[in-house]
């Protein structure tokens, strides 16, 4: 389990993350959702540790991220898998090496086991045929999916993805968020989400971080989010007329 | 302020590049790309250069000797000082400061924009070793890269000497051989050192820690000129009265 008590981060004068609290869930796919500016990604970038925090504390599995040694760290790190919003593959390699690569820095596996591993990862994500070809020749999906298996490579036990739908098609984001709640599922792992996409909230919330100004407004799952009374939360995710529409619908069927 | 603050990150950046090295297997590759882009592929604009202004020296100091008790000689001998203690490893510097400098800075800086030195740091590797640490090694072979233009630049004066009409080639040769001093070549080598590590440390200082998107890189790659050229103008003076002075 993942747990955030208390988080509090600044730049400057300007106090972004003012004191989160929440945990994220093993096998469970874990949203934060908020509008722009609301400290999504300063709060991922914190769980990372891309970013210092003043306050509060972030446990994985009881292991406090700010009191472990630089090598402790380092090893924590070495569980985690990140897909990030612009999937970040190194535009040098080819998809093969990109998804070999954290199996070249943190294991002594033979060339043809890592190989073999890049096979198994790349035909879980539909993409057994795109080994030699170069980031830039794969469409904005395919990188995702190049994204995630890079991610999974190693075997993490934590999955973190920044707005992994944003660019796609309707149809490649929901082929990507199925990818991410079976892997999921699949390897037993947190997953956790940054994401404004309501279709990825409805689909795959198993638990929902809503993040407003800073601040947790609201939490809950793609469950209890259709019947929330929280204004805050129905401004955001029914904006929509669309979305108003399913609200209504849903909670007709459920009286 | 800021000036300190940038000071201050750069030397922590230095420390860094020898902090925590990457796995010789993986640095290896890294290294003989680097070598490929920053030495080898620079070689063809650098013989280019030296050899057409090792000859516009050369007629420079032909067309200023005037008098006509100033032995011909002295054609060849001032285009070796020229070109040795100056033009080689001064001049070609700043012309690399463009060339590798500016690829350097946007290649980072593009990693940088594209979140993927963010996507190092995520899976616990040391970032500016990984990035800046086979550039620093792949330009400890850029003396070699100034002994072309050094050859290339006198050789280019004797061609524009002799088929110029301003001397002949014994001459040229003579004043060449001439009271050679082979401190010049130490003094040399030691600034072609130090420049080799400003142009590695540097650019990699303005891709690295640049902030932004695809304008920024433009932008951080032209301060990183900027600044390469400042830091070696004024290290080869440093240099030049700490070793000739």
């Amino acid at each position: 389990m993942i747990e955030v008590k208390d988080l509090h981060k600044s730049f400057g004068d300007a106090h972004i993350l003012k004191g989160i609290t929440t945990s994220f869930e093993k096998g469970k796919t874990n949203l934060i959702i908020g509008q722009s500016g609301s400290g999504k990604t300063v709060f991922l970038k914190c769980l990372l540790g891309l970013f210092e925090y003043e306050e509060g504390s972030i446990s994985y599995d009881g292991k406090i991220f700010s009191k472990l040694s630089p090598n402790e760290k380092r090893a924590l790190r070495a569980e985690i898998g990140m897909v990030f919003q612009g999937s970040a593959l190194f535009d040098s390699m080819t998809i093969a090496e990109n998804v070999m690569f954290p199996l070249r820095m943190f294991t002594k596996q033979s060339k043809s086991e890592m190989e073999d591993r890049v096979n198994v990862v790349l035909n879980r994500v539909n993409l057994p045929d795109a080994h030699k070809k170069m980031p830039s020749e794969a469409s904005g999906g395919m990188q995702k999916r190049v994204a995630i298996a890079r991610a999974i490579v190693n075997n993490p036990k934590y999955l973190f993805c920044d707005e992994p739908n944003s660019g796609l098609d309707p149809k490649t984001a929901i082929v990507i968020d199925n990818l991410i709640q079976e892997i999921t599922d699949e390897f037993n792992i947190i997953t956790v989400i940054n994401s404004h996409d309501m279709n990825s909230v409805m689909e795959i919330g198993e638990k929902i971080v809503f993040l407003k100004d800073g601040l947790k407004a609201w939490e809950g799952s793609n469950k209890t989010i259709f019947k929330t009374d929280n204004e805050v939360v129905t401004d955001f995710v029914y904006s929509s007329n669309l979305f108003k529409k399913v609200r209504k619908m849903y909670l007709e069927e459920s009286d | 302020m800021i000036y300190l603050h940038n000071i201050g990150t750069y030397f922590i950046m230095i420390k860094d590049i020898f902090r925590r090295p990457t796995k010789w297997s993986v640095m290896k590759p890294l290294i003989l790309k680097d070598i490929d882009d920053l030495i080898i592929g620079s070689l063809g604009i650098v013989a280019f250069i030296s050899f057409f202004v090792g000859g516009v020296v050369a007629i420079q100091t032909s067309l200023n000797m005037t008098s006509p008790l100033m032995p011909k000689y002295l054609v060849g001998f001032a285009t070796r000082q020229s070109i040795i203690l100056e033009f080689a490893p001064t001049f070609i510097s700043i012309i690399m400061a463009g060339k590798v400098g500016s690829f350097i800075t946007s290649s980072i800086g593009t990693m940088r924009v594209t979140e993927q030195i963010d996507a190092l740091e995520v899976m616990g590797i040391n970032a500016i070793n990984y990035l800046v640490f086979p550039k620093f090694i792949a330009l400890t072979l850029y003396p070699f890269v100034i002994s072309i233009a050094m050859f290339l630049g006198i050789l280019g004066g004797l061609v524009a000497c002799v088929y110029g009409g301003y001397g002949t080639m014994e001459d040229y040769i003579e004043g060449v051989k001439m009271d050679f001093i082979p401190f010049h070549f130490i003094y040399a080598f030691v600034k072609t050192f130090v420049f080799a590590f400003l142009l590695a440390t540097i650019p990699s200082y303005y891709g690295y820690f640049m902030k932004g998107g695809a304008l920024e890189v433009g932008k951080a790659s032209t301060t990183s000129f900027v600044w390469t050229s400042v830091m070696i103008i004024l290290v080869n003076f440093l240099l030049t009265s700490l070793l000739l002075g």
